[in-house]
């Protein structure tokens, strides 16, 4: 039965998608300016400095026109943290969270970049079979409802890799893959960017937890002090490469590395990464039982 | 590092002026392209309907809005955001774009692999990298659309922009042997090598 309550909270919903995809493509958060910002002013070599300093001038010109920063936006992908007792059922979520997509693209008009694995025929506007992709977390003895809208660019997502590492590989097995697959990377994925990466879990798990990594405010850290700690070396690391801004050459090769793990079997080590380019959009709703909305470009 | 001013369509001697790593700044055509637009031309082997000698190739799936079509029923469109997309999968085109029809400058996003060195040296060709992503400002130095052809692949058509100021671009690799990302690839993974080591 839909009650009217559901069908309040169902149109507030698909609202906040239809305005979260908008403003991601066109307004990076605060967090992402900065370590722009600070990327262009430590950088040294030439290209590099031309690369980031194109970059802060078209964040500008965005600003500015009330432009997308890039065109490519993406495939949507939508976090969802929902209270315990946030009064709308998740299926009736993900529906709105599909039909705002479609509103979004249809009016603004958006590039629809959907289509059919197989036939690679447009199967909607960003939306299809699946799509959008939602990762869900179910908070117990809370009335709310967060969504995190990720518009996730097909250049940055071409670079994702997986490895089963094995128990005897360690951390340092870690390291290696993920530092081979950056340099690998080269200039294809938009860099620099964040580098997300899974560990632990199971394959697949592994690679979803990537994603999260890079849906983070840039530069916050894991609240497990190992983790953390691995993210800061892996940072380090990575930007000894040398491979820069565009896969150019300079100091600036990624803007941070973030890590999200999971516990896992005693014979896997999962190592999955996830590349986020520098156009690492973010936008977030926190959505109250009552339908209050409260827009956050920073979460 | 030097920096250059050039109008396109070109001719093989100012291409060869430029040297990997000069930042290029481009005014007046630029013919847009994509995978399937490629494929049409070489792969099903259908002659494009452009003249493409001496041109400037910009890799990109522009986003447009429809304004209507012209008195021979051709579209016409106004410009939504244009950018950039990834290179490499396109990179088995460079030697017959440059020897069928005469292109001589590739642009886009991420670079080639080195198999475009040789062909981009012996035929008087460059490749511009732009900065990816920087969609916002391109679409400001693209001045119009003047003519679209093969609309039904939209949006891999095969777009005629005219632009100003369309840039900043660095060679990437340049019409002497030289690629920056051959030589940024070689550093990376000697430096890789070192690192690999201290773990
Ligand atoms: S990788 Fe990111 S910045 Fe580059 S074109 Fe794609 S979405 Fe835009």
């Amino acid at each position: 039965m839909t009650t009217a309550v559901d069908t309040d909270l169902y149109g507030v919903v698909e609202d906040a998608a239809a305005y979260l995809y908008v403003w991601a493509l066109k307004d990076i958060p605060q967090d992402l300016r900065d370590a722009l910002a600070d990327a262009a002013a430590r950088e040294t070599s030439i290209p590099g400095q031309r690369v980031l300093n194109t970059i802060l001038k078209n964040v500008q010109v965005a600003d500015d026109g009330g432009n997308l920063v890039c065109q490519d936006t993406g495939i949507a992908v939508y976090t969802c943290r929902v209270g315990e007792r946030f009064p709308l059922h998740p299926v009736r979520i993900y529906q709105a969270l599909k039909a705002g997509t479609e509103r979004a693209t249809i009016e603004h008009p958006l590039r629809s970049n959907s289509v059919h694995t197989l036939t690679r025929e447009n199967t909607g506007p960003n939306t299809g079979y699946r799509l959008p992709i939602v990762h869900w977390e179910f908070i117990p003895d809370w009335d709310g409802l967060d969504v995190k809208c990720v518009p996730k660019g097909s250049g940055s997502e071409n670079m994702s890799f997986l490895k089963m590492c094995v128990p005897a590989d360690g951390v340092k097995g870690i390291k290696q893959f993920v530092l081979e697959s950056i340099v690998g990377a080269g200039g294809k994925p938009c860099p620099p960017g964040i580098v997300g990466v899974g560990i632990g879990g199971s394959a697949d798990y592994a690679m979803y937890l990537a994603k999260e990594a890079i849906a983070r405010p840039i530069g916050t850290r894991n609240a497990d002090p190992h983790v953390a700690k691995l993210e800061e070396e892996l940072f380090q690391l990575l930007n000894e490469t040398g491979i820069g801004p565009m896969g150019l050459g300079g100091d600036v090769t990624v803007l941070n590395c973030h890590i999200e793990h999971a516990d896992t079997h005693m014979t896997l080590n999962p190592v999955a990464v996830n590349y986020q380019c520098w156009a690492a959009r973010r936008a977030s709703a926190h959505i109250g039982s009552n339908g209050d909305v409260d827009y956050d470009r920073e979460a | 590092m030097a920096v250059h001013r050039l109008t396109f369509p070109t001719t093989e001697e100012a291409i060869r002026e430029l040297r990997a790593g000069d930042e290029v700044t481009v005014d007046g055509h630029v013919i847009g392209i994509r995978d399937r637009t490629q494929i049409r031309i070489f792969d099903q082997g259908v002659e494009p309907p452009m003249d493409l000698r001496g041109a400037f190739l910009l890799h990109t799936a522009p986003g447009v809005r429809k304004l209507g079509t012209d008195a021979e029923g051709r579209g016409r469109y106004e410009k939504v955001c244009i950018g950039t997309t990834t290179s490499a999968r396109m990179v088995r085109f460079t030697e017959p774009l440059g020897e069928r029809y005469g292109v001589r400058a590739i642009c886009g996003k991420g670079g080639f692999p080195d198999e475009a060195i040789e062909p981009m040296r012996r035929l008087g060709m460059v490749y511009f990298a732009i900065v990816g992503g920087a969609a916002a400002l391109e679409t400001t130095q693209i001045e119009e659309i003047e003519e679209v052809a093969w609309e039904e692949l939209m949006p891999e058509c095969l777009w005629k922009f005219r632009v100003k100021d369309f840039g900043p671009l660095t060679v990437g690799i340049d019409a002497h042997g030289n690629s920056l990302y051959h030589d940024v690839q070689a550093e990376a993974n000697r430096r890789l090598e070192g690192i690999l080591e201290r773990l």
